[in-house]
């Protein structure tokens, strides 16, 4: 399903309940006014994101070291022109890591949110469409996971599979799989009940057919804006492993590592300071693209905060 | 619908899950590649066979899976977690130790994001689209963003090495005797114990972790309270009670607080996930011994009686919190007493 732009806010204006305006034509400049500053917020939300994709493609030309070189006679230095981020405990160019960060963490957020939507669409579709025993059980085991708190399953699988990036991510998706489950479910229910299903069936489309066709193009939508709003969930809590050790392992240039690196060289502030504001500036980045999102696709919920 | 029924639902509903929860774990450890034997032997041990299969008769592994899973269950009914394979002690000895840290962290969290949050999501609202509004959803964007971690890295340095006005790590001042125990909770002890001085330091201690862990929260229910307050200032009755007179103020506290309080209330307990999940990375930094550290200390070990115990904590502490969220709607909103 193509996405609309960013600019598509030009559906109906959101319902104006939540404005104390007594005139009308305020009341519509205002909603304008607040579409075009979520749409600015939107934008800079997918500049962001863009920046740090191209980053992470151009990293071995838009950095000035290597991010595993060490030199030990330039350890912990502080900003300066050579080293726009200083330098950690080994002497490593902060700055270069931090790049070559970009790509860890994002291939393992896309990574993850894609496997969970995955299966939470199979999971859910099937739940929501064919019901009954099918719905009873998958609907009982998503909320069994659900019951888990989330960083201590996490954890435990991330601690029994060992330390690694990809188990970090296997981790995750343990985790995250079961509200994209429960969306899904919820959606086809309600998509299953229009009345162009009903024409669908009519016309002899096979059950398969209007599952696939019919039903899940129309729940997609959503389906969209809660991977983006996940994507920078999925990365925060993955940097939170790795910061804990038991996601990427130490040489790796992975932010909540080098966050974790910091803490033996508390006085200079560097060393954890700009990882933790890359994972900073990455995570807003897709709250704010994930929000726009769902003004674009759920007009419904424009009046939402 | 009364409080007593809520409440025989409630535990109702929550029974058999706690019960799924202990087959999840129970088969996940053994489904695991992970090894609980080769992680509590050293390396010299696990090349005797005797000794390994001495270890495994011990703790009862050379059992049946569906054997182990019953024992397992009996001994739960009987109070009886097991005994935490890394710690050697009883799991809810352990837990006993470890949960009045986390409780009076958790309580402290939450009531400095309501304290922060509630307030500034108001004045959001009054001063909508103007200089308060933007400072409301900077704060609440960088408190759902920031890793918690880093945060807490930030405020030590900042707050605690820069400026000296918070005091570092740990529960209470390096050499200074804790209070004699009565709930766990040092301020709460210091109190009865008339012991002032460590009450401030306590106290002092709390304020960091507890801004850190909170931060999340804070901006969920500053967003939260300024959506739900402008719901409300827009509709009737507000504007019913501002054309007989009443005085903004009134209005404002009296009338729309109130009602807009209602799903922040949800925020709140919903956010204690957050607050669970959090508490892991917030206590590990700040040295804090409570169930966070302690379920770090036993993931990582593979310690699956200890993290079973852990689950079980949290699932039994999110039941009681849906159910303090509920009460609190039939509280805070008499129209809900009336239905079935």
């Amino acid at each position: 399903m193509p996405l609309p732009a960013a600019d598509a806010h030009a559906g109906p204006p959101a319902a104006p309940q939540a404005e104390a305006l007594p005139l009308a034509g305020a009341v519509r400049a205002s909603t304008a006014g607040r579409l075009l500053r979520r749409n600015a917020l939107t934008v800079a939300g997918a500049a962001v994101v863009a920046g740090w994709v191209a980053a992470a493609v151009a990293a071995p030309w838009v950095t000035p070291y290597p991010p595993l070189q060490q030199n030990l006679r330039e350890r912990l230095r502080p900003p300066d022109a050579r080293h726009f981020m200083g330098t950690d405990e080994l002497g490593r160019d902060i700055f270069s890591r931090v790049i070559y960060g970009a790509r860890i963490s994002l291939p393992v957020g896309a990574v993850v949110v894609a496997s969970s939507t995955a299966i939470g669409t199979v999971l859910g579709s099937v739940a929501g469409y064919w019901g009954g025993l099918w719905d009873a059980v998958l609907m009982r085991l998503t909320d069994l996971v659900m019951a888990f708190p989330p960083i201590i399953l996490a954890m435990a699988v991330a601690a029994a599979l060992g330390p690694g990036i990809q188990h970090a991510a296997l981790a995750l998706v343990v985790v995250a799989w079961p509200s994209y489950a429960r969306v899904m479910r919820g959606l086809v229910l309600s998509v299953k009940s229009q009345e162009y299903v009903l024409a669908a069936r009519a016309v002899g489309a096979g059950e398969g057919r209007i599952l696939l066709r019919t039903v899940l193009p129309n729940c997609l939508g959503p389906a969209v804006v809660m991977a983006t709003l996940d994507l920078g969930r999925a990365i925060l809590i993955f940097s939170g492993l790795s910061f804990l050790g038991l996601g990427a392992v130490p040489p790796a240039p992975e932010w909540g590592a080098m966050v974790a690196g910091g803490i033996n060289a508390f006085d200079q502030w560097w060393v954890s300071g700009f990882p933790g504001l890359a994972i900073l500036s990455v995570v807003l980045a897709f709250n704010f693209l994930g929000d726009g999102l769902r003004d674009a696709l759920d007009p419904r919920l424009r009046g939402a905060p | 619908m009364g409080i007593a029924s809520l409440v025989a639902r409630r535990i109702a509903v929550s029974l058999p899950l706690m019960v799924g929860l202990t087959l999840v774990v129970f088969l996940v450890s053994h489904l695991l590649p992970g090894d609980p034997v080769a992680a509590h032997l050293g390396q010299r041990s696990m090349e005797h066979p005797e000794i390994v299969a001495a270890f495994r008769a011990q703790w009862g592994l050379d059992q049946p899976l569906h054997v182990q899973y019953l024992t397992f269950l009996r001994n739960l009914l009987r109070g009886d977690l097991g005994v935490s394979i890394k710690t050697k002690e009883p799991v809810l000895e352990d837990l006993a130790r470890h949960f009045p840290a986390s409780v009076e962290l958790a309580v402290a969290a939450v009531l400095i994001s309501a304290a922060v949050g509630i307030p500034l999501g108001v004045l959001a609202a009054v001063g909508r689209n103007r200089w308060v509004d933007h400072v409301a959803r900077a704060v609440s964007l960088v408190g759902v963003s920031a890793p918690v971690f880093w945060l807490a890295l930030v405020g030590l340095y900042v707050l605690y090495l820069r400026l000296g006005w918070l005091p570092g790590p740990g529960r209470l001042d390096v050499g200074m005797p804790e209070p004699p125990r009565v709930t766990g909770l040092l301020t709460v002890d210091a109190l009865l114990a008339n012991d002032m001085a460590a009450f401030r330091s306590a106290l002092a201690h709390l304020v960091l972790p507890a801004l850190v862990l909170g931060s999340a929260t804070t901006g969920l229910i500053t967003r939260m309270t300024r959506s739900s307050m402008l719901d409300v200032l827009g509709s009737d009755y507000i504007r019913t009670a501002r054309a007989k007179g009443l005085g903004e103020r009134v209005v404002l506290f009296h009338h729309a607080l109130r009602n807009a309080l209602v799903p922040t209330v949800t925020v709140l307990g919903l956010s204690l996930a957050d607050i669970m999940s959090g508490a892991v990375l917030t206590e590990t930094i700040f040295s804090w011994p409570g169930v966070g550290r302690y379920a770090f200390g036993a993931a990582i070990s593979l310690d699956f009686p200890a993290i079973l115990g852990v689950t079980l904590l949290v699932a039994a502490v999110f039941t009681l919190a849906n159910l303090a969220v509920d009460v609190a709607y039939l509280v805070l909103d008499p129209r809900q007493r009336a239905w079935g």
